[in-house]
């Protein structure tokens, strides 16, 4: 950009350019943002019977809807549910990912853009409906892998009650998402420089010791980028358990952190206790993200 | 932010071919790592598969016949699907398409004239209304939905297209690849000649920064209309009428009805197998115009 003195209109029009989105985001994030800190501080007070229309009036509460959901057991276990979900849905996502866009770019591959296309479709298809279609392949009756197994005349896991449950929603998010993430990483393969395989293949280097030294190493920044929206999206889960508590009794209303906040807010009318839980989860993703982000910053300046 | 975008091409393959090098050996297939990638194949079409045979079953035949062996009701799921309440499958799809069309037009519009600005243009509040706007991707969808949702039962547009429609336009995720894009693709020499030229701001942005950003913004487009139709939380927040459902909340409620009455569940099938139709013919399309590279060239910031 030159360094002179330019035009008032070359000065006012970034601003001119911004202010639609300035406009619509502070409608639709700043200020509900603020309407939700504001409800978390707030609580609802019933005077006598509750009965007659100043009976119930909105009072400053403090911290008291904090320290009641700090304290809530079903958020904790929600939030613990959470974590061995995620514990199991990141790696198998991402090693998945990292694994199938290795194999892609394997020389003498045949297929590739076949099992390409194949893999990614998921993402396509909507949390609702891949969670719709995994839920009626875990049910006994209409499953195949059941009626498999029962041919063979082995008993099927149960996967839709107690720990099974915990693999049958990993798996409708590794479906939904390795693709995603495998195209990410291979995208960022395609971009190395083939002058360095082929100086390690003249140094007799095998071609996985090529992927373990340099193609991983090389595809670093992508699997940092897709950890960390992966861990983002593990802490909203929320339509995979609702699609699949109609198909089973074993899935509580307070499965995950989020539909808690949904059932607090929307089935027991208290959007107090909803509004300060979703600042508390609001709370906890930034303060993770940004966790993730410095230690990786650190790293890569430690690095270099 | 890297110099290219787009990634350094190899010399030999197009896109899909295997990358061939100069010391490649004969080309003799790599099994393992072919049959690998069959079997993720395969893991990813199965439900799929299941789905288009389900499809085709009587609700006698779906929990009596092997699951992949098809079925002989496909034309009356369809014709019962589209007689349940005077059609509500359809409209259910024809709303998804208004709100996601709609949407991810007006979303890839905002992010390409927000992204120009903070990328073409040095003044004073860039950073921090950068930083404030990436800040959003961070937010939980529900801490937003829930008093979005107050917000619009206050103004009235609760349970409205507006209510879904309008806090799906920003898109903070799509300003930030509209951002890489335009840095990366329009030359700062080429905006100072059209100065030179004595082209007005707007005009510079329409005529000349507008036709470079396309193929980022399509991309943007494609994001933002995949992530509006699969959305479920804020339409099932926001809507009570039916009749504005889009096909994911439509489902849903389908499915939940059919808890209680399986018979329903042949229609839940037929209607989930519809509404990926839509989806992957787009996908599979419009799949040359996807740049993911943007996403992986995001990271070399």
């Amino acid at each position: 950009m030159a360094s002179h003195q330019p035009r008032p209109s070359r000065r006012l029009a970034p601003y001119a350019f911004l202010t639609p989105a300035v406009i619509l985001f502070t409608l639709f994030f700043a200020v509900p943002i603020g309407y939700a800190l504001h409800l978390s501080f707030r609580a609802v007070q019933v005077k006598g019977l509750g009965l007659g229309s100043h009976a119930r009036t909105e009072v400053w509460a403090g911290l008291s809807n904090y320290t009641s959901a700090l304290g809530d057991p079903e958020l904790l276990a929600g939030a613990g549910r959470t974590l061995l979900y995620g514990g199991l849905l990141v790696p198998a996502m991402l090693g998945g990912a990292l694994l199938l866009a290795l194999l892609l770019d394997t020389p003498r591959v045949r297929l590739g853009t076949f099992s390409r296309l194949a893999i990614f479709l998921p993402y396509a298809v909507p949390g609702i409906v891949a969670s719709l279609l995994w839920g009626f392949l875990y049910l006994p009756t209409v499953s195949p892998g059941y009626f498999l197994l029962d041919k063979a005349g082995i008993g099927g896991p149960d996967l839709l009650h107690g720990n099974g449950l915990f693999v049958a929603l990993a798996n409708i998010a590794v479906w939904g998402g390795t693709g995603f993430n495998m195209i990410v990483i291979y995208t960022s393969l395609r971009a190395i420089p083939v002058e360095l395989y082929e100086a390690a293949r003249l140094d007799g280097a095998s071609e996985l010791q090529i992927a373990l030294r340099i193609k991983i190493p090389m595809v670093l920044p992508s699997l940092v980028l897709t950890f960390f929206f992966s861990m983002i999206a593990t802490l909203q889960v929320f339509s995979e358990p609702m699609t699949l508590k109609p198909l089973t009794n074993s899935m509580s209303s307070t499965w995950s952190p989020l539909m808690k906040v949904y059932r607090d807010a929307f089935v027991q009318g208290d959007i107090h206790s909803a509004a300060a839980t979703s600042v508390v989860v609001a709370g906890a993703t930034l303060v993770l993200s940004f966790g993730f982000l410095k230690l990786v910053n650190k790293r890569s300046d430690g690095g270099s | 932010m890297s110099t290219t975008l787009t990634p350094r091409r190899r010399t030999a393959p197009a896109p899909g071919t295997s990358p061939g090098s100069a010391v490649a050996p004969p080309r003799r297939t790599a099994w393992i790592p072919t049959l690998l990638l069959l079997l993720g194949a395969v893991y990813c079409l199965i439900p799929i598969l299941w789905v288009v045979t389900a499809a085709t079953k009587s609700s006698g035949e779906l929990f009596t016949t092997f699951t992949f062996s098809p079925g002989s009701g496909f034309l009356d799921n369809l014709a019962e699907l589209s007689a349940y309440r005077g059609g509500v499958y359809w409209r259910w799809m024809a709303n998804s398409a208004l709100y996601a069309g709609v949407g991810a037009l007006l979303s890839a519009a905002l992010s390409g004239v927000t992204g120009y600005a903070l990328a073409k243009y040095r003044f004073r509040g860039r950073t921090a209304i950068f930083n404030i706007l990436l800040a959003g991707v961070l937010m939980p969808p529900i801490t937003l939905a829930v008093p979005q949702y107050l917000l619009m039962a206050q103004a009235g547009l609760a349970d409205s297209y507006w209510s879904v429609l309008l806090p799906s336009i920003v898109s903070p995720y799509g300003i930030y690849l509209a951002r890489i894009y335009a840095a990366a693709a329009i030359p700062d020499e080429v905006v100072e000649a059209a100065r030179v030229d004595g082209a007005k701001e707007f005009r510079l942005f329409r005529s000349v920064a507008l036709p470079m950003m396309v193929p980022g913004l399509v991309t943007v487009f494609l994001f933002q209309f995949v992530a509006i139709w699969n959305n479920f939380l804020l339409p099932y927040i926001m809507l009570g009428d039916d009749h504005r459902f889009p096909v994911t909340v439509g489902l849903y409620s389908l499915l939940q009805q059919g808890a209680n009455a399986p018979a329903l569940y042949t229609l839940v099938i037929t209607g989930a197998l519809l509404s990926v139709v839509p989806l992957i013919l787009l996908f599979l399309g419009l799949q040359r115009y996807w740049r993911i590279d943007l996403l992986s060239g995001a990271v070399k910031s």
